[in-house]
């Protein structure tokens, strides 16, 4: 379980996080939504320990404050929204920086399993610089799905961090990736991503957060939370949410796809 | 793609399919070591005094006395030259392959960016000062006094340009060239200050300094050099994997469970030990920390496990045959090898600046 309480943190002097309260559990995947600038990313940053904060945030009853680097690294892995590479790596050799920092250090083959489950088998040799920027994320993906490859170990949960994960992705890779993420938490361990994509986050996630301006609005089960009136003071444009026929989990459109008469203005004049 | 499963029981433990260049490392470690071994040879073999090291090695195989002109020629000349050499060579390469590490770019190199010109700062001001130390104190530490300056010299000033060019865990190129420009011409006007303090002797010794020679190897000399660069070659390879993962970002490497600030501490103290120790002894010889660590970077790739032995390897040889030729080139005469590592290193610079224009974003 991660427990978040009265979370506040500021960047050069400004607040940007006010009084959070979060919480996710494992097995679950949990959701951060929100408009650009919300404080997803900061929030993400905050709990993975990489930013300082005040408050509390406890990781399966440690805080972790108290726990050392790599104690944390053997409890949960943290993927950037983008990573730039200083030497020309490949992409093997990126996946086993992870390896070598993770539980499973000395075995080797992880890294060509994790690099076929995001789709990359093939890619080993290729320098990691001359990938697309799919490729780089999917890359990462790897690198950080190596590090806590067991969900479960000695008894406690792993989590992976992920912001923004398919932000970069064809729709394809998207799902692929979701499904991995929610493989990883039906197994026992946890998940946290950054999502913009709410069809997406509807369909895969247990548990969404709302945030806006530096405040966790709501969370809760996405049926609950991904409402016509949530949504729309979050995002200051309206939504129309609707039930996806197959599935039963909410699907949304912008209202200006809802209202389709609007489009007969912008089409072609005779 | 996505339908592809591949069982990881399929694939061999530790094959070294493709993108694995650990093989390939470890048989240029063994080549590299041949060479050192081919170059060393040389070195003591050939020379302005014609003391062939065949003949000398031929005549104490037969049990004969070698004479006296050829054993100190061979003991108290050319070894403890080679010695230096090799370990000089060793300390730039290897301190060049952990700053670039540390600034996450290839071009930071300690004889570049003012690191060196901060440790030689260091060396003249144990040079010139030390002469008023109490002759007990000088008789005792005399031959530490300058490595170890030369070290403090060093250290501040990495530490210096790393406040300067790195903010949040990323450095600026730009910043660091520049705050190293900076450094470089604030050493070098002190160390201006400080000549003009100097006595004759010391202006002599300053001057044989200066140039970037090991011409004035004595055993005395590299006893006092070798605990600080041994003691860097010994830290060096604990930071190899944190290194590795440096190179991702800062933010990365400390999810990866490194202790950043810890590691970063060591690294400084690395290139400074290293740094120091070398300029002490064999004043500014430039580029060997550039060169090697980027030719070994494009032939064998960036993993610091294997780069660091690697640097020291071809550092150590690259710089003995240097010093081997700048010996013999215009014999009796002698080239400085700083000269020598210049002609040859400065067009190797420039290639590397052309090869890596899109990746440095300058
Ligand atoms: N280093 C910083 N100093 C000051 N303000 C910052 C800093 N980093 C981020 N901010 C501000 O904090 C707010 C939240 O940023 P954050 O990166 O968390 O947003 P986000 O929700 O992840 O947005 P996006 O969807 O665009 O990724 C923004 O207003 C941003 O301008
Ligand atoms: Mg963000």
């Amino acid at each position: 379980m991660l427990h978040a309480t009265r979370l506040e943190v500021s960047l050069s002097e400004r607040p940007i996080l006010r009084d959070v309260e979060f919480r996710a559990r494992p097995g679950q995947l949990t959701a951060i939504v929100g408009p650009n600038g919300s404080g997803k990313t900061t929030l993400l940053r905050a709990l993975t320990g990489e930013t300082p904060f005040t408050g509390r945030v406890e990781l399966d009853g440690d805080d972790i404050t108290a726990l050392k680097p790599w104690q944390l690294a053997a409890r949960r892995a943290v993927l950037p929204q983008a990573t730039r590479l200083a030497f020309p790596f490949t992409v093997l050799e990126v996946v086993r920086i992870g390896l070598s920092c993770g539980r499973e250090g000395g075995r080797e083959s992880l890294a060509e399993a994790a690099l076929a489950r995001v789709g990359l088998s093939g890619f080993e040799g290729r320098l990691f610089h001359e990938l697309s920027g799919g490729e780089q994320q999917r890359t990462q993906l790897a690198r950080v799905l190596v590090q806590v490859w067991n969900p479960v170990a000695d008894g406690l949960p792993c989590w992976l961090f992920l912001d923004e994960p398919v932000a970069s992705l064809d729709i394809g890779q998207q799902l692929e990736v979701m499904r991995l993420a929610r493989d990883f938490a039906t197994a026992g361990g946890g998940v946290i991503a950054v999502m913009h994509d709410l069809n997406l986050t509807a369909m895969f996630a247990d548990s969404v957060a709302v945030m806006r301006e530096g405040h966790l609005m709501q969370q809760g089960p996405p049926g609950e939370v991904l409402t016509d009136g949530c949504l729309s003071t979050a995002y200051g444009c309206r939504v129309r949410v609707n039930v996806a026929p197959t599935a039963g989990a909410p699907f949304l459109l912008p209202h200006a796809c809802a209202e389709a008469p609007r489009f007969e203005r912008s089409a072609p004049g005779p | 793609m996505n339908e592809t499963v591949i069982s990881p029981g399929l694939t061999w433990p530790g094959s070294s399919g493709a993108g694995d260049r650990r093989r390939l490392a470890a048989r240029t470690s063994l080549a590299l070591i041949v060479l050192l071994l081919l170059v060393s040879i040389v070195s003591l073999g050939i020379g302005a005094a014609d003391a062939s090291f065949w003949h000398s090695l031929v005549t104490v195989a037969r049990g004969d006395e070698l004479s006296a002109l050829e054993r100190v020629i061979l003991f108290d000349i050319r070894l403890p030259r080679l010695a230096m050499g090799l370990l000089v060579g060793a300390a730039l390469a290897v301190s060049g392959a952990v700053m670039q590490g540390l600034f996450r770019n290839p071009l930071a190199d300690p004889g570049l960016v003012g690191v060196g010109a901060g440790a030689g700062l260091g060396a003249i001001i144990a040079i010139v000062l030390g002469a008023s130390l109490p002759a007990a104190v000088s008789l005792a530490i005399g031959h530490y006094i300058v490595p170890v300056a030369a070290f403090i010299g060093g250290w501040v000033a990495t530490l210096v340009l790393y406040q300067v060019s790195t903010s949040r865990g990323r450095t600026s190129v730009a910043m660091m060239l520049l705050a190293g420009i900076a450094l470089g011409a604030l050493a070098a006007a002190l160390s201006g200050i400080l000549v003009y303090l100097a006595n004759d002797a010391q202006l002599r010794d300053l001057t044989f300094w200066g140039l970037g020679s090991l011409a004035g190897a004595t055993w005395g000399k590299l006893m006092a050099a070798a605990p600080l660069i041994l003691l860097a070659m010994a830290a060096a390879p604990f930071l190899a994997r944190s290194l590795n993962a440096l190179a991702l970002g800062e933010a990365a490497a400390a999810h990866l469970g490194i202790p950043i600030q810890r590691m970063k501490m060591l690294a400084v103290v690395v290139v400074a030990m290293a740094t120091g120790a070398a300029v002490a002894v064999s004043g500014g010889i430039g580029f060997i920390g550039i060169v090697v660590p980027h030719l070994l970077r494009i032939s064998v790739g960036p993993d610091h496990r294997y780069l660091l032995l690697n640097s020291a390897l071809l550092g150590a040889s690259l710089l003995v045959l240097a010093d081997t030729i700048s010996r013999t080139i215009i014999a009796p005469a002698e080239l400085p090898i700083g000269i020598l590592t210049a002609v040859i290193g400065g067009p190797v610079f420039i290639w590397i600046l052309l090869r890596n224009r899109g990746l440095l974003n300058l």
